[in-house]
């Protein structure tokens, strides 16, 4: 008796230290502004009827992302950069992550165009490095955030809201 | 013996090493220490007068050299301080007794040459007399006080021949105002007895003007009495005049030092002021950003279920912060233009359509009873080359200036040619064009059919219509030939009046009118509000153009602002390749209204639902006609033709269009037969020939009048007339936020529902991830939406299927939205795709099957709402938007608020 009741005290126990976890990760993610308002709307766009959309926007967005970087990256290794190739495809990355939210990454991207509307070769570059690095940062983030999530979920507690 | 031996070795070894000049003082040493030191020994007596010996040779040796030094330093001084330092009072003869022993480097120069001289002096002229002691015949010389030279110094002869100058006075030598002031120097020191120096520039006949320092010194007898003075010039021209150079060198440099720090200073604070300018324009977009979220926040607040007390708190909420997003927008605008940031563009646009434009935005947000009346010069060019938007700004702020300052009457714009010095008659003749013509329907009735046909061609017709209008078409053709031989561009002055009745500007109050955050008085601060920034933008930006912005103003009667401004025109017919200029050519109404002398009219109450234009001045003025819009000229043309009854003023606004809008149809349908035949068809046939090479040219001339041909597109006119009517509604429904607060909430939510009904939306973005967003926020507001991912794919996707609402990305690959939009809106005027053809888009459907469609659609309302979804807040891209065609827009990116608020506001209820 005292057993499987003790049991079910640490699940709860656990599902309530998971739901802390989880809001205060979601709150420090906003903190440090990996995060903004626009990830919320992601967030209140999921539903019953759609319970894996933000975390299929953000995959979504993961995989465009990376073939972004990839393209950018390309593109400036070329003898004579394509400024325009870079141009758009900056403002696709900007255009997503402003979309999901992933705001450190829209500010990267915005200084990266920036430097390639002065057709600065280094400056891309720079700004190339420092969108990578808080691509992965923020990537990095956002799976630990669907982890917890997960793992709240598997635990049988719900999402806090 | 080995001390001894050692210490003779060490007194030899030692004067080699010792240095000569110290010799003097080693020597002492040794004459008193060295016999204290050794007295036991016998030998050392030999070894001290051998000492001694070798010190005598030493003392002679370094009295040699010192001598030596003395006269090299001699030399060298009397090169280097050539006048300096001889201070001390002595006469020369006392000087004379001890020349050779005791030689004071400060004022033996002198005395030296003084030596030589006299010795030369004595070989030259002095052989006769007995041989005597220099002293001796000195102080007799002396003795005499007389005013004769008896020696010179060794720099004299250079100044002055030898020969000319012994035994005469100086007074004899030289001439000059020096001469005198010589004189009284001379009888000072005599007087004083106390020596003294000057500087005295004297005349000389051979040299012209030279400087001398005078250096005069008593000389007294034994009895102590002056006896006379011992006189000695130094020719120190060239010092003076070195001396006078550096001076005058060192005051340039003094100067130049002062001009770079001020210099240093300007240029450190137009860095700061830029420093600051350039913060203040990013300060400013970053505030603009959440704050325009706050008020459009606020906006949608008010269209929800509130109390009394609540609204009026929002209004209040609203009120400020549209103000503070003005102030914003007007500083970030200033900074830009005086930070040299702000970059004007050429861009062709129709000055009429501006001002019209102008007038019904400002009519549609008018909150009092107020005419706005625009009249456009029948000479103004049908398409000018400028920045419009600039201009559209420097408008839009003159007019709501006017309107907040006029509480009753007039306020409107006006806009004619006026001459430049730099222009001559010829170069404004391009411009007296076409006028004359204010609707094809006009036209088609009337007398000038032949010119009809044209209106859409652009700047073509500027050639072929200009000077006579009402001249047969056939003599119109040769005119046409030559004129095409005319240059591209020419300039052309634009004066623009924007005038009211408000309540004027007292005269103290103009000068400062133009500055910033000046407005006329505190007073009229706080009655009428504003940032007291729009006309220093205004006039920045009219000067920035290359104009002019003056006013002139009567107290209680009203002012005028006007600009005058440069404009391009262009006369050249090849511009077949600019897609822009192929929407506007296609859209053939537009061209129409423009061509004539136009004048718009905004009666009160209707708020610019109505607007009057009185077409062909000439011709209408015995039949005035009545028109809902723009649009609708020609059908009201139609009917009041066919009527012929003058209907002239206003007409309410719900009357007008569901007038125009039932009426459409059928007149069209019963008037286009005879306007077809009577004027189209004459008129293409006399011109086709003349034209048949310009067609190869310019296809629109073709696709256009193929157009008109077919009896499709009369089909249009009536759908253009809706979508006027719903362009009317439009202004008054998004405008007039008291109205939309006023209505109850129940219709705001009875909307919803409606909306919910099944339309048709197009989402145009290329970003799949804002697809994913939007299509998901589109669904939860219960719409399944139709997606493309690009401005060429959403063509197709109009011409295929009539959609009730268009979202459009503005940057896309492809085909931009802008672009897009032009072609959707250029399709829904003109009934054709000629435009998306231009572009490049293959028809997929058969154009008489998009017409069809077109038509079939029409009546439910045909002109699309597009809503831009744009990344860059920048008020230019918003311009931009609206310029195109597009309807409102959404910054990116898109939160369920925003999308929600411009569907309940767009979709059809």
């Amino acid at each position: 008796m005292s057993a499987v009741k003790l049991e079910s005290e640490t699940m709860a126990d656990g599902v309530s230290q998971l739901q802390k976890q989880l809001v205060d990760y979601t709150a420090s993610l906003f903190d440090e502004a990996f995060l903004d308002e626009q990830f919320n709307q992601l967030q209140q766009l999921q539903d019953e009827n759609n319970p894996d959309f933000v975390v299929e926007v953000v995959s979504l967005f993961f995989k465009d992302s990376e073939r972004l970087v990839d393209e950018l990256t390309k593109a400036l290794d070329q003898q004579t950069v394509d400024f325009k190739l870079v141009d758009k495809n900056v403002h696709q990355l900007k255009g997503s992550s402003s979309s999901i939210g992933v705001q450190r990454v829209q500010r990267a991207c915005i200084a990266f165009r920036d430097c390639s509307e002065e057709q600065n070769v280094e400056g891309c570059l720079k700004s190339l490095q420092h969108v990578k690095h808080e691509y992965s940062l923020v990537k990095n983030k956002l799976e630990t955030l669907f982890k917890l999530q997960r793992q709240l979920l598997a635990a049988g507690g719900p999402l806090p809201r | 013996m080995e001390t001894d031996n050692i210490e003779d070795m060490d007194m030899e070894v030692l004067p080699s090493m010792w240095p000569e000049d110290i010799g003097a003082d080693a020597g002492k040493q040794f004459n008193i220490d060295k016999p204290g030191q050794d007295q036991d020994m016998l030998e050392e007596a030999n070894a001290v007068r051998l000492l001694r010996e070798e010190l005598d040779i030493l003392s002679k040796q370094r009295q040699e050299v010192e001598l030596k030094k003395l006269e090299i330093l001699e030399e060298h001084r009397f090169e280097e301080e050539s006048y300096g330092g001889d201070k001390r009072p002595i006469s020369i003869l006392d000087e004379v007794y001890d020349i050779w022993l005791d030689i004071a480097p400060k004022k033996h120069d002198v005395v030296f040459r003084a030596r030589k001289l006299r010795l030369k002096l004595r070989k030259h002229s002095k052989r006769l007399e007995r041989q005597s002691s220099p002293v001796e015949e000195l102080s007799q010389i002396l003795k005499r006080a007389d005013n004769f030279l008896h020696f010179v110094l060794q720099n004299a002869p250079v100044v002055i021949g030898h020969q000319d100058i012994i035994g005469r006075t100086d007074v004899e030598i030289f001439t000059g105002a020096g001469v005198k002031e010589s004189q009284d120097f001379k009888k000072e020191v005599l007087e004083k007895g106390l020596p003294a120096k000057r500087e005295i520039t004297f005349e000389t006949p051979l040299f012209g003007s030279k400087t001398f320092l005078i250096y005069v010194e008593p000389v007294f007898s034994k009895a102590g009495e002056t006896i006379g003075i011992n006189y000695m010039g130094m020719d120190v021209t060239d010092q003076v005049r070195k001396r006078e150079k550096m001076a005058k060198l060192r005051e340039e440099i003094a100067v130049q030092k002062a001009k770079e720090t001020e210099l240093n200073k300007t240029i450190h604070i137009t860095e700061e002021t830029m420093r600051a300018k350039q913060m203040l324009a990013t300060m400013s977009h970053e505030i603009r950003s959440p704050l325009s979220g706050v008020v459009s926040m606020a906006e949608i607040l008010t269209t929800t279920k509130l109390d009394r007390e609540q609204r009026q708190l929002l209004d209040v909420m609203l009120s400020s912060g549209d103000l503070v997003l003005q102030l914003i927008n007007d500083i970030l605008d200033l900074s830009k233009v005086e930070s040299g940031v702000m970059k004007l563009e050429a861009t062709k646009f129709r000055p009429r359509e501006v001002v019209k434009h102008v007038l019904q935005t400002a009519a549609a947000s008018l909150q009092k009873v107020l005419t706005l009346e625009g009249h456009v010069a029948e000479d103004v060019p049908v398409e000018v080359i400028g920045d419009v938007l600039r201009i559209r700004q420097i408008l839009t702020n003159l007019i709501s200036n006017a309107i907040k300052f006029t509480p009753e009457g007039k306020v409107g714009i006006r806009l004619y040619v006026v001459s430049d010095p730099s222009l001559d008659e010829g170069e404004r003749c391009p411009q007296k064009l076409n006028a004359d013509q204010s609707t094809v329907s006009e036209n088609g009735l009337k007398e000038d059919a032949d010119q009809e046909g044209f209106h859409g061609e652009g700047p073509y017709q500027n050639h072929s219509l200009n000077d006579d209008p009402r001249t047969p078409a056939k003599s119109e053709v040769p005119m046409d030939a030559d004129q095409e031989e005319e240059p591209q561009t020419t300039t052309v002055w634009l004066r623009c009046d924007v005038y009211d009745t408000g309540i004027g500007i007292p005269e103290n109050a103009l000068p400062s009118l133009f500055k910033r955050y000046m407005q006329v008085s505190a007073d009229h601060a706080r009655k009428y509000g504003g940032t007291g920034l729009g006309l220093a933008i205004c006039k920045q930006l009219v000067e920035l153009m290359g104009g002019q912005l003056t006013v002139s103003s009567q107290e209680h009667c009203g002012s005028t602002f006007t600009f005058v401004l440069p404009y391009k025109v262009s006369t050249s017919p090849d511009h077949s390749d600019d897609p822009d200029e192929v929407v506007d050519m296609a859209n053939h109404d537009a061209a129409t209204d423009e061509v004539a002398e136009s004048f718009f009219q905004f009666q009160p109450r209707t708020l610019g639902s109505l607007f009057s234009s009185n077409g062909s001045s000439r011709t209408q003025k015995l039949l005035p006609h009545k028109i809902g819009f723009s649009g609708s000229h020609k059908l009201n043309g139609f009917s009041q033709n066919s009527y012929t009854f003058p209907q002239n003023d206003i007409i309410p606004e719900e009357m007008a269009s569901v007038e125009n809008g039932c009426s459409a149809i059928d007149v069209a349908e019963t008037l286009s037969e005879p306007e077809s035949s009577a004027s189209h068809i004459p008129n293409h046939n006399c011109e086709t020939p003349a034209h048949a090479d310009k067609r190869g040219q310019d296809d629109t001339n073709n696709k256009f009048q193929d157009s008109r041909n077919t009896d499709s597109s009369y089909h249009a006119e009536p759908s253009r007339e809706v979508s006027v009517a719903a362009k009317i509604r439009e202004p008054l429904g998004t405008c007039k936020r008291q109205e939309k607060s006023d209505a109850d909430s129940e219709s705001t939510s009875s909307k919803i529902p409606k909306s919910i009904s099944k339309p048709k939306i197009l989402l145009v973005e290329d970003n799949k991830i804002n697809v994913m967003v939007t299509q998901n926020m589109m669904k939860r507001l219960g719409h399944s939406i139709d997606v493309v991912n690009n401005g060429i794919e959403a063509v197709r996707a109009v011409q295929h299927c009539s959609y009730n609402l268009i979202l459009m990305d503005v940057h896309m690959p492809v085909m931009d939205g802008l672009q897009t939009t032009r072609i959707i809106r250029s399709f829904e005027e003109t009934g054709n795709w000629d435009a998306a053809e231009k572009a490049g888009i293959e028809l997929t459907v058969p154009s008489q099957d998009a017409l069809q469609n077109g038509h079939g659609y029409t009546p439910s309302g045909n002109r699309i709402p597009i809503i831009a979804m744009t990344a860059n807040a920048f008020s230019e891209s918003a311009d931009e938007c609206f310029a195109s065609g597009m309807d409102s827009f959404v910054p990116k990116p898109i939160t369920f608020q925003k999308i929600k608020e411009r569907l309940e506001q767009y979709l059809p209820d």
